[in-house]
């Protein structure tokens, strides 16, 4: 009896252990990324940090303003969630409403699939196959663009926002379904103002989390994205998202210098802004539960 | 049964340490990507040639293999540059003492796709074309269109030989595509019709067309002589003179037969 007491106890301590430490390895990370990352912002400063133009963190006397980056991580995010939301959610919407048993089955693991190729590989097709069909279709000088990074991205988020917007989508209570056939809707009426609505929240969840996936994203963008730290004025030229800026310099910046300070902090504010999506995210999805009745 | 599976853990443990530890010996080289072909096929023909040596080679970029040098976690740093006063003076202050070995030399070509007409530039030109003064081939002796300036990142150590050799500290057009590898630099001179770009000679291929910088072709008795004006030699790094399995390894590397796999590389040997 005794002898079982204890190996319960030692199992709830190792399992607690093990729930802990990722929260143990999220504080680790924040405290390395806050500890290299602030000391940029004596030397240059907060504001001109984020809202200088040039990136130039080799050159003597070195540049380090990011915005260029910043503005290349949210223009090829911008442009996966124009290509990911029609296809995600619209799969989402076939799967759950549409498709029949056999479909879905079929469907959902082949959707889910997509999220299981390896980012190199999404770049490697992106680079071989995107870039010269980008290049010919719109006469430009390169096809490695923002439009090349954002229809890859686009795609590779695409089953993210899939498998959350069906959850979403399947949570709607049945009743809710059969409140509006038994008033006379159709199943389009249906669709648009019961179960969207319904599953509102859900999908907007989906959609940051496509969102965060997306601006997170380091190997493709690096392969297809052109790479220049200019400010983005159009879909056709090529950018540098932070996530690249950072894979691509942080391999030869000097340790403990400035440039490698200023990728930690690159890696801060990219680390705060899908912090603050996944925040949302959570708090949308949790009035979601409760709209729904489910648990809080 | 529990301490049964925690014995074997052990034992497995204390095999793998007593496999690493006694049976071989070890060198660990990191740093420079454009070093590391030289450093693996030296590594590999050495390896086959003394039973015993254990050589990991990894790449990461000069500076990461200079910082593990510091650090002391790995016994030689490959770099495709001469190490920093800061990265001396950190070395200095854990009591290193960092010693270069320029093992080949290497040329850096400037490159454009196979179907552009031009075949020669001036170093000025070059530089022109990669600050943004010059943006169309037709102002360089070429078909009219727009030229793709594609540069390696500002942190790599081409980059910085590229800078020092051609850019006389100014600029590159922030427009420039950035690229982290060679590799990455001939794919897409490769499949893009106006583009410019640079690559190690180690790099080059059929799908690139390497231009006269001032007249001279980079070839390797014109990077060996110096003609070639975007040259430089390449390093690696030992903390103090080098001992033991360290220094059979870079004598072996510096020998005439070690040169002849430098040159198989597409490197430019010393002699």
């Amino acid at each position: 009896m005794n002898y079982r007491r204890i190996k319960e106890k030692i199992y709830k301590w190792i399992f607690t252990v093990l729930a802990f430490s990722s929260l143990f390895f999220l504080v680790g990370i924040m405290i390395v990324l806050f500890k290299e990352g602030t000391p940029i912002f004596k030397d240059v400063g907060f504001f001109k940090f984020l809202f200088g133009t040039r990136w130039y963190p080799t050159h003597e006397p070195p540049d380090f303003g990011i915005l260029p980056l910043i503005l290349g991580s949210i223009w090829v995010t911008a442009g996966a969630i124009i290509v990911c939301v029609p296809l995600g959610v619209g799969s989402a919407l076939y799967l759950n409403e549409i498709a029949g048993f056999r479909q879905r089955q079929f469907l959902k693991p082949i959707i889910e699939l997509l999220a299981s190729i390896p980012s190199v590989v999404y770049g490697f097709f992106g680079m071989v196959i995107v870039t010269p069909f980008l290049q010919k279709t719109f006469n430009l000088p390169t096809g490695l663009t923002a439009l090349n990074a954002s229809l890859i991205l686009g795609l590779m988020a695409t089953p993210t926002v899939c498998t959350i917007a069906e959850d979403a989508l399947s949570y709607v209570p049945r009743s809710f379904r059969e409140a509006s056939f038994a008033v006379g809707a159709n199943r389009w009426q249906t669709l648009t103002r019961v179960v969207i609505p319904a599953a509102g929240s859900g999908i907007s969840t989906a959609i940051i989390l496509g969102m965060s996936r997306a601006i997170g994203e380091t190997m493709t963008v690096l392969m297809v994205a052109g790479g220049a730290a200019v400010i983005p004025k159009t879909f056709l030229g090529p950018v540098r998202p932070m996530t690249a800026a950072i894979a691509a310099e942080m391999g030869e910046a000097p340790m403990g210098g400035d440039h490698y300070h200023a990728l930690f902090a690159i890696a801060l504010v990219l680390f705060l802004i899908t912090f603050v999506f996944n925040i949302i995210a959570e708090i949308i999805s949790r009035r979601f539960r409760i709209k729904l009745g489910l648990s809080g | 049964m529990k301490k049964l599976a925690m014995m074997m853990v052990a034992g497995i443990t204390a095999l793998n340490l007593a496999a690493g530890t006694c049976f071989a010996e070890k060198i660990v080289v990191a740093g420079s990507t454009t070093v590391l072909p030289i450093a693996q096929k030296t590594a590999e023909v050495f390896m086959d040639e003394n039973s015993g040596v254990d050589i990991s080679v990894r790449g990461g970029g000069s500076s990461v293999g200079i910082t593990a040098l510091i650090d002391g976690n790995c016994n030689i740093a490959n770099s495709s540059r001469s190490i920093r006063d800061v990265e001396i003076q950190k070395a200095a202050s854990r009591g290193r003492d960092p010693v270069a070995h320029i093992v080949a030399m290497d040329g850096i070509a400037v490159v454009v796709n196979k179907s552009n007409p031009v075949s020669k530039l001036s170093k000025k030109q070059v530089r022109d074309i990669y600050t943004g003064k010059i943006t169309d081939w037709s102002q360089a002796g070429g078909k009219p269109g727009k030229i793709v300036v594609v540069s390696r990142d500002t942190a790599s150590g081409t980059f910085e030989a590229f800078g020092e050799l051609i850019m006389n500290k100014e600029k590159v057009v922030p427009s420039a595509l950035m690229q982290a590898s060679n590799q990455a630099v001939a794919q897409i001179i490769g499949q893009t019709p106006n583009a410019i770009g640079y690559v190690g000679l180690g790099f080059m291929s059929g799908e690139l067309k390497a231009v006269e910088v001032d007249g001279v072709m980079p070839s390797n008795a014109t990077v060996l002589s110096g003609k070639y004006p975007v040259s430089r030699p390449l390093f690696m790094y030992t903390n103090g003179k080098p001992q033991g399995i360290v220094k059979e390894y870079l004598d072996f590397i510096k020998s005439k037969r070690g040169q002849d796999l430098v040159e198989v590389q597409g490197y430019v040997g010393l002699k």
